[in-house]
């Protein structure tokens, strides 16, 4: 009786394992889909550049995974959550894609996260800032969120900051959820390292004059003034606090969320000396410049942040799937959390159980226009904040899946 | 304008050409086994942007009110039900009901105010009250901010037919369509839509007569705030979500090209003016980053070929040849 028992069960077993084994690369090609602002605001960030990056990791694994072909196909979300959402449930329904890439807006970035878990395919996440992609919108078994999220800026450059010396924080707040998000969490990094909130105002979004806010911050007597917006808020209020000579004053200004792309738009003359945290920067470490000059022979600029995010998905990615022999998303995904993610964009890389992709940030402050040697030569790297220290921890996170 | 758009009201029948039930009969069937043929999620999308052009020209087309705010019913509206179903627990058709019902209420406020004028003046009343509506649908803490209502889940309508796969949905969306149109259309062949239309043509006249023009122009707006927030409410049952794209000022001008590019004041240009961005947003979106130049172009060469719009252009040009 116990000898049926195991052999039945030795049987079955088997029977798992070639399942298993038997799943192999689906209609036999890995299929890439990319969802992405093409035309819009985050086209410079992300855009074809993130194609570029994307294709090059495809070249990479030399296009092809035990013989199976490598496929790409790329779309414009056009910032507009119900055509990417739309592209991705069709190339999940007819184009049987394996995987979907998705970029910058957290609005689409989340759309993607449910529209994926919800067909079983993996996706991968750089460029939106939401940490809810990991947080109370987390798909742990097939979406993950790769270069950065708010927390993760927010907390790098406070805690960096206060360590560094600089105590006491005032905050224009760029006034919507995404704003208050970035407010809150640096604000808690302060408080926790023995800093201090002196204030905050918050600014209607988006706001072209900054002049009543920046004096305001002036005023309060802050050692740092955060800038807690994104995008054209940055740029302006960047610009008007250089003629009002915060930098000059003695005062710090830090942004908490800013990109390459924006200080190349900006000029250095008007964003030197400015504090930012960044997942990536070109000129890092010998690595990352050796790739970054591959890119850029390609595709004629430095990447940013959210690009070589992309190429370090893709290539990840496909690794995973060579390694684990199938395309099952779920099996990757799995497969992922178990490898070292080290590349010309991660170090110290891990993809944690509730999908976010931990790595060090880089503490950065902006070069004055006689320290840049040239374009795309902006930032100095100030310190290395190690990924656990940067990111939020699981316990603080809303993720239910992960947390029982 | 006007000659053409009397005649498309449908005053005289010359023949099977003209029937009206035989065409509405004929784009309904089509319709019904359109999913067969083609992705059923993208067809619902066409739908309910068609509806909204529609409820959007039910204003401009047959009352000449120019509203650059009906964004804030269809995007609010999305917001309401996505709401009511995702954290009220309301079944569907509760669900869109709530939408529909804020945005009649919206269109009420709005109204209101932005009726005692005319022209730009009206256009540009209409434009701040729904940026006032889109700040809120920013702010407010219900909304998600530019996360959007995500995953808001398609619960069964009446509480018993199950709506999970994309195909029941698409029949959904095909009924409130045809609901939605054919009020319009009633609307419009109606003793009301004859009133609209003089107060159209000359609004004094139609004052000198007795007619109270204000009350028509008001009831006119909020029943095309109503079925706008219909589209956008029915929308968040195809797509799941609602997002800060669709209380946004950019929707409110999408919405007014929709129906040019149609013909405004016809029954179907606005159908077809949907069905034509919607197609070329979708399309256009793999080609990469022309997508908005080439948009763009198609209406400039749209604008300058058919000036009253497609179907205002080519329908009195099929009269004509007809009557030959």
């Amino acid at each position: 009786m116990t000898r049926t028992k195991a052999t039945l069960l030795a049987g079955a077993a088997s029977l798992l394992a070639t399942a298993a084994s038997a799943q192999g690369i689906s209609n036999d090609t890995v299929k890439i889909g990319m969802i992405l602002d093409m035309s819009g605001a985050y086209s410079a960030l992300d855009g074809e550049g993130s194609i570029a990056a994307v294709r090059m990791a495809i070249e990479e694994m030399g296009g092809e995974i035990d013989g199976k072909p490598i496929e790409l196909l790329t779309a414009d979300h056009q910032n507009k959550a119900d055509i990417g959402s739309n592209l991705a449930r069709q190339w999940a329904d007819q184009e049987n894609v394996d995987m979907i890439l998705g970029g910058a807006n957290s609005g689409v970035g989340i759309a993607l996260q449910d529209i994926t878990s919800e067909k079983g395919i993996a996706y991968i996440n750089n460029g939106a800032a939401t940490a809810a992609l990991t947080n109370e919108n987390c798909a742990p078994e097939t979406g993950l969120h790769w270069t950065y999220d708010t927390d993760a800026l927010a907390n790098g450059t406070a805690v960096a900051m206060v360590k560094e010396g600089k105590k006491s924080w005032y905050f224009i707040t760029a006034d919507y959820t995404f704003g208050q998000k970035l407010q809150e969490n640096a604000s808690e990094a302060v408080k926790a390292n023995g800093g201090e909130v002196l204030g905050s105002v918050a600014a209607p979004f988006p706001t072209q004059d900054f002049s009543s806010f920046i004096l305001q911050a002036q005023a309060s007597g802050a050692q740092v003034i955060g800038l807690a917006n994104a995008g054209t808020d940055t740029q302006n209020s960047v610009k008007q606090a250089q003629e009002f000579g915060v930098v000059q004053g003695g005062q710090s200004l830090a942004s908490l969320l800013l990109f390459l792309t924006d200080v190349d738009a900006i000029g250095l003359d008007v964003a030197q000396g400015l504090t930012l945290t960044t997942g990536f920067y070109w000129d890092q470490d010998e690595e990352a410049r050796a790739w970054s000059s591959k890119f850029e022979e390609r595709f004629g600029a430095k990447p940013t942040m959210v690009q070589a995010g992309m190429y370090s998905s893709a290539l990840n990615y496909l690794k995973a799937v060579q390694e684990a022999g199938t395309d099952d998303a779920k099996t990757v995904v799995a497969q992922l959390k178990e490898m070292p993610i080290e590349d010309a964009f991660a170090r110290n890389g891990r993809v944690r159980e509730d999908g976010l992709m931990v790595h060090d940030m880089f503490l950065a402050e902006v070069k004055t226009p006689d320290e840049s040697e040239g374009r795309w030569d902006y930032y100095n790297i100030i310190r290395t904040i190690p990924g656990d220290e940067a990111f939020r921890s699981i316990e603080d996170g809303t993720c239910e899946a992960v947390k029982g | 304008m006007s000659d053409e758009t009397r005649s498309t009201a449908g005053t005289a029948s010359k023949g099977w050409l003209s029937d009206v039930r035989l065409w509405a009969a004929i784009g309904f069937v089509a319709l019904l086994i359109a999913p067969q043929f083609l992705y059923p999620v993208m067809v619902a999308k066409i739908l309910c942007f068609a509806l909204f052009a529609a409820a959007f020209n039910l204003l401009l087309g047959f009352a000449g009110l120019l509203s650059f705010g009906h964004a804030a019913f269809f995007g609010f509206a999305a917001y309401v039900t996505g709401y009511a179903l995702q954290t009220l627990r309301f079944s569907a058709e509760l669900g869109i009901l709530a939408g529909v019902a804020v945005a009649a209420l919206l269109g009420l406020v709005m109204g209101l105010l932005a009726i005692r004028r005319q022209g730009i003046y009206f256009a540009m009343i209409t434009l701040a009250l729904s940026q006032m509506v889109y700040f809120v649908a920013l702010q407010a803490p219900f909304t998600g901010g530019e996360d959007g209502l995500q995953g808001v889940p398609r619960r069964p309508l009446f509480g018993i037919f199950d709506l999970s796969t994309n195909m029941e949905v698409y029949y959904l969306v095909l009924a409130i369509f045809c609901i939605g149109i054919f009020i319009i259309y009633r609307t419009v062949n109606s003793p009301f839509g004859q009133v609209l239309k003089s107060i159209r043509e000359n609004e004094d006249r139609a004052i000198s007569l007795g007619y109270d023009a204000d009350r028509y122009k008001l009831l006119a707006f909020v029943l095309s705030a109503a079925l706008s927030g219909l589209a956008g409410s029915t929308k968040v049952m195809v797509f799941q979500l609602a997002s800060l794209t669709d209380v946004q000022w950019q929707m409110s001008g999408e919405v007014v090209l929709m129906a040019v590019l149609g013909g405004i004041g016809t029954m179907l240009g606005p159908i077809l003016g949907a069905t034509i961005i919607v197609t070329l947003q979708n399309e256009l979106a793999q080609v990469g980053s022309l997508s908005t130049i080439v948009q763009g172009a198609v209406f400039v060469v749209c604008v300058l070929l058919f000036r009253r719009g497609i179907v205002g252009e080519i329908g009195p040009r099929l009269r004509r040849w007809r009557n030959r």
